[in-house]
């Protein structure tokens, strides 16, 4: 049964964890903090797969149900409350199952890290804000958790707040995201205007009453208010899930220690933007433009943003690149309306990002806070553990064939190749390169990382290195300069997280693409069926499905990407130089990422206090104090010097006064009259 | 004791308080502090008394009526209702935690110090709880004295340029609204022949429009320059950077709400055709409030202008909560007002904190107090996280049921035509974007970065400081989680408020 006291336990045993370890972090040790933080985190997994187990396989009805009302003025009521359907049920394993892998991690990661005990208080703080999102039935809370995952984010990407560029790194993600919280209020602003409720059920009940309806913002101009709704929630989803041009924030949050860079900035909260849509399919489903648009914003960031991440040499930001491009996969995926697959591909990237992620830190780790590829290379020998990881993981993230990442790519890629609104054409050609581009660069990273000859040691090592930004920095005692292979907190996590990396899609692809699985969760338009042509291929099962992907093109292209970076990296080094230098104006574009960076900093950043400079020197100094408060002042200054003047004290000028005054008023009765 | 007998010890006690600490020996420092906050302490007793003991379902309670100057109609009229009931526990709530603030920053004259802050929380006190027109011009114009002279004797180096301001800017407004009271009043007496100046006789008074106009002119500037709304702000600014920490929190936490609260409780439901007719425009220099200020905060260097600023954009919230003429909105505008305390105050308090021990508020002399002084920064980052807004704080409920307000008005505007006010609520909602732009900046600059601060190393909170943020922290979260009690309390007068600015129109639209 799942019962309110289960759900409350799921969410708030990570939030009670973070309260010991946040605030009491001095009297329970490091030790203490980690054991309470990971005994939470552990606690609400259990009981998560617990509900995954009941809803998934038992039959378990959905549980809708509110716990406390915030607020309740009129016909509006703002409630704190769960839904648990299989979308949240999947979200929910997926967000505390890496939770709880980067938990264990963080253990040997920060264990030399005077704010440890915080560390571990903002993870679980941000598990329980991320839970208290996903599990929502109304979009109070759904914005409740959304602006909290926002704010731990902000606090975790500052969290060595020595750095300037990490306190830049995090104002520009709060920034950013809060430009998408402007789009995002908006439309839930509409959605309460035009359908009168803030309740998931009511309002996806009343959606098909916005069909037809339009909004008149000015003269003749009318917009149809299901994709005026549609469109504004996605802005809040283009802030969260880093979608062009909002994506500007996630590359720059890799000033963050790595753990959260796995946890936040890959697994979970930027794919809060794409269930949020899946969770709004019913409001969605109403909109072909805003599908259309979503499909070619998804396509734009899958494609362009992978080709930045060919240039990285920061390792972290390669593997940020590929979250941006994975983002725009499932954004697509979206736009397709095959939300199912948007979701599945959700779940198999949280486990082999993570994955991936946290090998990359582990490389980080054993190379004493060095990131940069280019003085790394030849480091299976030091640390086969993380190596063997590596290659699994990369493997997931080209969609080889029998991979999780397979499944739920080439789900994606059969919804887009199979839909025909306006854009699809458009979206399948980029995602079909960007295949190719992302084994390219997948393998790009591991040879560069754990092939080749040994780049590092002879050196002068100093850290005046940087073309880059993001090394961890926290201190370092380690007499030899040999890398080794990390703890056991440390690999244990990406064995674990290996294995879904390899085996979850194999074993759920079948039933959450095909099945009923997600039910009423999930609402499709009549006779959409988007993965139809996939279900073709489908029909024998998972490993006939895999066997057959040898013989399609997505296949040979991430082959060929793979294929292209082995050559290069592998056998012939020279040949990336070269390339380098002839194709110097597209390497010099993707190096400055298309300048979206510099034009946000000329136009907003700088525009911003033009304009409140302009505003306080022309209007509250020149114009307001200058001309009316100072000049009145001096007004009557002026005048009362004036007025002195006549009291100067010589009767006869007094005399003369009143004479001049009787005359007047003499005077003024005799006009009057 | 009566209830009402109560509410009157609460108005009187820190008069009382005040003729009390003029008879102390000056030399005996600890005495007068300690009689100040005890006389502080008790009243936030007895008002949490009183409003724990207030009955939502009814209107005016606790009331007292005592014919004052009985030729003109002049009545003693005091009461807690749903308007000020939440102003007045706000007002109790920070007085304790103001003289709390002002223990080590203030050893000038102390005694006149301390009877002025007694004095001004009398004028405060009874500005919110008049309910005669008389009384609550009286204690309106008696809050400029001790107000004057706070930043005038215990100021910075530029308080005589501020106190100039401030009192030119307030007279002005203050005749306006003196010549509009005895105009209304003498109009009371002529079409009803009743003297009186108790509001509930003038709300009600069927003006003509073109009289309303002015007279909502005439009220609504002195009100206007109180919030206050752009242009005429500049005031402010001077005035809290010259202004002791005490001062500030008073003006932030307290008397910037005089301007909101009476357009609440007087201008709008006094000439509400008037208020209907203006209402775009007051709207629209709400927003522009909200948007210039933000900007404007962006730009200082002066930790207290940007928290000086960020007030004129707060309050430009309430102010479209009010002119929303929705419930939501009227509920997250007196909110706002309260939320606004609290934050403003606790922000300026921080200042203080920080002031005593470095000299200093350029933003530039700050750095990396996160590591300098680790429990300061928490309060610190917890406060701007309220003013910026975040969900689970009183900033967010303030301004998220203000939106919601002003959208509810907005859809209304636009289907019967109308787009501006949906404008004015989009751009509304970009100050929310600038907000966390300006705070964010400024607790960056502050809290983050490499060590740096006058005086360094400092001393973290200390236990007198650590209770009175505390304390301001937890009714933060208290509003931001739990809203609905305090909501209770003044869904009557918001619901009233409603109908009494909407009512003619909905008897218009019925003829």
């Amino acid at each position: 049964m799942i019962t309110e006291s289960l759900l409350l336990t799921i969410a708030l045993a990570p939030l009670v964890g973070a309260i010991i370890a946040g605030l009491f972090g001095r009297q329970v040790g490091r030790a203490g903090a980690h054991t309470v933080t990971i005994l939470g985190v552990a606690v609400s997994t259990a009981l998560s797969l617990y509900v995954l187990k009941l809803i998934a396989l038992d039959g378990h009805p959905d549980v809708n149900l509110s716990v406390y009302t915030w607020f309740e003025i009129g016909s509006i009521k703002a409630e704190v409350g769960f839904l648990v359907d299989p979308l949240t049920a999947v979200m929910m394993s997926v967000v505390t199952s890496v939770s709880l892998m980067v938990h264990i991690y963080t253990i040997g990661y920060m264990h030399e890290d005077p704010g440890y005990q915080r560390f571990f208080a903002y993870i679980s703080l941000f598990t329980f804000s991320m839970l208290m999102l996903v599990m929502s039935n109304n979009f109070m809370q759904l914005f409740f958790g959304w602006e909290a995952v926002g704010l731990v984010s902000y606090l975790l990407i500052g969290f060595w707040y020595k750095r300037p560029t990490a306190i830049f790194a995090n104002l520009k993600a709060f920034l950013v995201n809060r430009v998408g919280d402007f789009g995002f209020l908006l439309g839930i602003g509409l959605v309460l205007a035009y359908l009168g409720s803030l309740d998931y059920a009511t309002v996806f009940q009343k959606a098909p009453e916005l069909v037809g309806q339009t909004f008149n913002p000015w003269g003749t101009v009318e917009w149809a208010v299901p994709t005026l709704i549609c469109l504004l929630l996605f802005v809040g989803a283009m802030g969260k899930s880093a979608q062009v041009p909002l994506h500007v924030w996630l590359p720059d949050s890799m000033e963050g220690p790595t753990p959260i860079s796995a946890l936040i900035h890959a697994a979970t909260m930027v794919t809060a933007g794409i269930f949020m849509v899946a969770r709004m399919s019913p409001l969605y489903e109403l909109s072909e433009v805003a599908l259309s648009t979503i499909l070619v914003i998804g396509s734009i960031t899958a494609l362009f943003m992978g080709f930045i991440g060919i240039v990285q040499n920061d390792i972290k930001r390669v593997v940020a690149y590929s979250t941006l491009s994975q983002l725009g996969y499932m954004t697509v995926a979206l736009g397709a309306s095959a939300y199912s697959a948007a979701i599945f591909h959700l779940m198999t990237h949280a486990f082999f990002k993570a994955l991936l992620f946290l090998g990359a830190g582990s490389v980080i780790i054993a190379m004493h806070h060095e990131q940069d590829l280019r003085r790394m290379g030849g480091l299976r020998k030091y640390m086969p553990i993380t190596f063997a990881t590596a290659w699994i993981g990369t493997l997931a993230l080209m969609g080889f064939p029998g991979t999780s990442g397979f499944y739920s790519k080439d789900a994606i890629l059969y919804a887009v190749g199979a839909a025909d609104r306006p854009g699809a054409t458009f979206a399948y050609v980029c995602l079909m390169i960007g295949v190719a581009v992302t084994a390219f660069y997948s393998f790009r990273m591991l040879y560069l990382a754990f092939h080749g000859q040994e780049r590092f040691g002879h050196d002068d090592h100093g850290h005046g290195h940087d073309d880059h930004h993001g090394h961890d920095d926290h201190g370092h005692g380690h007499g030899d300069h040999k890398p080794h292979e990390t703890p056991w907190v440390v690999t244990l996590p990406l064995i674990l997280l290996a294995i879904p990396s390899l085996a979850i899609g194999y074993f759920t692809a079948g039933p959450l693409l095909f099945g009923d699985f997600f039910g009423s969760a999930i609402h499709l338009a009549e006779g959409r069926e988007p993965l139809a042509a996939m279900a073709e291929h489908f029909g024998h099962g998972p490993l006939a499905f895999a066997l057959h992907g040898f013989v399609t093109a997505p296949v040979w292209l991430a082959l060929a990407g793979a294929g292209l970076a082995t050559y290069i990296y592998l056998f012939n080094p020279a040949l990336a130089d070269k390339a380098k230098s002839a194709l110097a104006p597209i390497h010099r574009l993707l190096e400055r990422k298309y300048g979206f960076d510099e034009l946000y900093q000329a136009v907003f950043a700088k525009g911003s206090v033009l304009l409140g400079r302009v505003f306080w020197r022309a209007g509250d100094q020149t114009v307001i104090d200058g001309l009316m408060v100072n000049g009145s002042a001096a007004l009557v200054d002026r005048f009362a010097h004036a007025v002195r003047r006549l009291q100067s004290g010589f009767l006869y000028h007094y005399a003369f006064m009143m004479i001049l005054g009787l005359i007047v008023i003499v005077g003024a009765f005799a006009l009057l009259k | 004791m009566a209830d009402s007998a109560l509410l009157n010890l609460v108005l009187w006690l820190p008069f009382a308080g005040m003729l009390a600490l003029a008879l102390l020996p000056a030399a005996r420092a600890e005495l007068i502090r300690g009689l100040s906050l005890a006389l502080m302490a008790v009243q936030f007793a007895l008002v949490a008394w009183l409003v724990a003991r207030f009955d939502p379902a009814q209107g005016l309670q606790f009331a007292t009526d005592l014919p004052w100057i009985p030729d003109w109609g002049v009545h003693y009229r005091i009461g807690l209702d749903g308007y000020n009931v939440l102003l007045v526990a706000l007002t109790a709530f920070l007085g304790p935690l103001v003289v709390l603030g002002a223990q080590r920053a203030v050893t000038k004259d102390l005694k006149l110090f301390h009877a002025m802050i007694q004095g001004i929380q009398f004028a405060m006190l009874g500005t919110f709880l008049a309910q005669d027109l008389f009384v609550f011009y009286v204690f309106w114009e008696a809050m400029l004295i001790p107000m004057f002279l706070i930043i005038g004797i215990w100021g910075g180096e530029r308080r005589v340029y501020a106190t100039m301001k401030f009192v030119l800017y307030t007279a002005f407004g203050s005749i306006l609204m003196l010549a509009a009271l005895i105009y209304l009043v003498w109009t009371l007496n002529q079409t009803t022949g009743v003297r009186s100046f108790a509001f509930a006789d003038l709300i009600g008074l069927n003006l003509p429009l073109d009289a309303q106009l002015w007279l909502l002119a005439a009220f609504g500037l002195s009100f206007a320059i109180k919030v206050p709304m752009v242009p005429l702000h500049t005031w402010l600014p001077d005035a809290h950077v010259e202004a002791p920490t005490t001062g500030s929190v008073i003006l932030a936490g307290v008397l910037l709400k005089m301007g909101t609260y009476g357009f609440l409780k007087l201008g709008f439901p006094l000439f509400p055709e008037a208020t209907r007719e203006l209402a775009p425009w007051l709207m629209g220099l709400s927003v522009a409030g909200i948007l210039y200020g933000a900007c404007l905060a962006l730009v200082q260097d002066d930790i207290k202008k940007v928290i000086a600023y960020s007030s004129i954009s707060h309050l430009g919230y309430v102010m479209i909560g009010l002119l929303s003429f929705e419930l939501v909105g009227i509920q997250g505008a007196i909110v706002q007002m309260v939320s606004h305390g609290l934050v403003a105050g606790g922000l300026f308090l921080m200042v203080g904190m920080i002031y005593e021990r470095c000299h200093s508020r350029k933003i530039a002399d700050y750095g990396g107090l996160a590591k300098l002084m680790p429990l300061y920064s928490v309060a610190f980052l917890l406060l701007t996280l309220a003013s910026v807004g975040l969900p689970t704080t009183s900033g967010f409920t303030g301004e998220f049921m203000a939106l919601l307000g002003a959208f509810a008005a907005g859809w209304k505007a636009q289907a019967a035509g109308d787009s501006l006010m949906l404008v004015y609520a989009v751009l509304a909602v970009l100050g929310v974007v600038l907000g966390a732009l300006y705070m964010l900046r400024l607790a960056g600059a502050l809290l983050f970065g490499a060590e740096r601060a006058p005086h360094a190393p400092l001393n973290d909170l200390d236990g007198r400081e650590r209770a009175i943020l505390v304390a301001i922290l937890a009714a933060v979260f208290w509003l931001g989680l739990a809203p609905g009690p305090a909501l209770e309390l003044t869904e009557g007068a918001a619901r009233e408020y409603r109908a009494i600015v909407l009512g003619h129109a909905a008897t218009e639209g019925g003829q």
